[in-house]
């Protein structure tokens, strides 16, 4: 099961990304794991300059970028 | 994406078209609204209705326009440049060499306030002094192409300048005097435990389709969410451009009262507005008598200083350091109202 993790502590652009993701899991019938994280801690250990970011399967796919739900279907199929 | 050029050459074919387009209603805009106010509904000229009515008939559709150019320009801009790209600039460089590059890049580095804190941490784990950090974090929302475009449609290229000017000006002294404090010991100590490094992902190489959508992206994002404050705020300014009296904001807001600047000031830095809804409320209040220096200080404290922005920042930052950054870049703009006012 794939695992997708939305960074960033919260702010508009934030949420606009985790309803994209979802969306794009949605509409390609994925199963999986979506999570929010919100703890700057761990936000940093993946050493980002600019929010929001994602991980897939715990890799960091881009960050400072909301891509649309297209681009995103793109990036986990 | 694809990367025949073709797509390019009929993208920008089309921006061009639009261009011209733009140069055309541009400069018909006037007498358009002239002939809006006077033949199509009638009023008489040189009363408080028509001058109200012109006013905002001329102005929402010039300030919109000349946003959606600027926010466009900027927005291709932007694509040259990334946090990281920047931190990789500032990174080495000596700290007044550094306060000067910190605040220019703080204009045309992509920015949000939510991303604060990683560029922060990011900032200083690369060794970038505190100083620079900070003439970064103050030019980035007060300098901003919103409020670049709105000065020079209401006021002229040369207000706008001053603007770009002296913001320039409050955020690198203000970031030199917080570097000269020595205050690295009032940042919470979590942040000098991250370790430095790279995201290890590969440098995106942009295309110039990538930076024309930037663009375009910009304006659908910012001219989208602006818009109704810019209508508001004109509607405003149209209120009291038609009914208030000529220097009636002299008294309260002109350069002969010495505390106006102060109190401009401290009303302005809690006040959360976006340039685009109090520059044209600015812009009325100047014509009525209220002084330059006085105008260009408040809105730059409500510009500048949010508390959305200060509330993230206390993740990183302690109260003491918090308070001085709020006291430096308030006595900064202050000083700017008082030079502005004294010198023209």
């Amino acid at each position: 099961m794939t695992r997708i993790e939305v960074l960033g502590p919260g702010c508009a652009n934030c949420e606009r990304l985790y309803r994209n993701t979802e969306r794009a899991v949605k509409e390609l019938g994925l199963e999986c794991e979506l999570e929010k994280i919100t703890d700057f801690n761990v936000i940093m250990s993946y050493h980002i300059m600019s929010t929001p970011a994602l991980l897939i399967n715990g890799e960091l796919k881009f960050s400072g970028r909301v891509p649309s739900v297209e681009q995103l279907k793109e990036m986990l199929s | 994406m694809s990367k025949s050029p073709a797509p390019l050459a009929r993208r920008l074919l089309s921006l061009a078209g639009a261009l011209l387009l733009w140069v055309a209603l541009y400069g018909v805009l006037q007498r358009a609204a002239a002939w809006f106010t006077r033949d199509l509904l009638g009023l008489a000229a040189g009363t408080h209705l028509a001058s109200a009515v012109e006013f905002f008939v001329y102005e929402t559709p010039k300030v919109l326009m000349l946003l959606t150019l600027v926010v466009f320009g900027v927005g291709v801009i932007r694509s040259f440049f990334t946090p990281e790209r920047t931190r990789a600039i500032l990174a080495g460089k000596a700290e007044s060499v550094g306060n000067v590059l910190a605040a220019a890049l703080g204009i045309v580095t992509p920015f949000c306030s939510c991303s604060a804190v990683p560029l922060f941490i990011g900032f200083l784990t690369a060794g970038i002094p505190l100083g620079v950090t900070f003439s970064f974090l103050i030019s980035a929302p007060m300098v901003n192409e919103v409020a670049l475009a709105l000065l020079f449609g209401l006021f002229g290229w040369k207000v706008a300048a001053l603007y770009l000017g002296t913001g320039l000006a409050v955020a690198i002294v203000a970031g030199w005097v917080i570097g000269r404090l020595r205050l690295e010991r009032h940042v919470e100590p979590w942040v000098y435990q991250m370790s430095a490094g790279e995201t290890g992902l590969p440098e995106h190489r942009t295309t110039w389709e990538e930076r024309l959508d930037h663009g375009l992206e910009a304006v659908r994002d910012i001219v989208g969410k602006v818009w109704p404050y810019v209508l508001i705020g004109i509607a405003v300014g149209a209120g009291i451009h038609g009914w208030v009296p000529e220097n009636f904001m002299a008294s309260i807001m002109g350069r002969g009262a010495w505390w106006s600047v102060p109190l401009a000031v401290l009303i302005g830095v809690p006040m959360y507005s976006n340039a685009a809804g109090i520059i044209p409320v600015v812009h009325a209040l100047l014509e009525k008598g209220a002084a330059l220096g006085t105008v260009l200080a408040f809105m730059m404290a409500v510009i500048a200083l949010s508390l959305p922005e200060t509330i993230i920042l206390r993740k990183v930052l302690k109260p003491t350091l918090i308070a001085v950054f709020l006291g430096v870049v308030t006595a900064g703009i202050i000083l700017v109202g008082y030079l502005f006012n004294w010198l023209l």
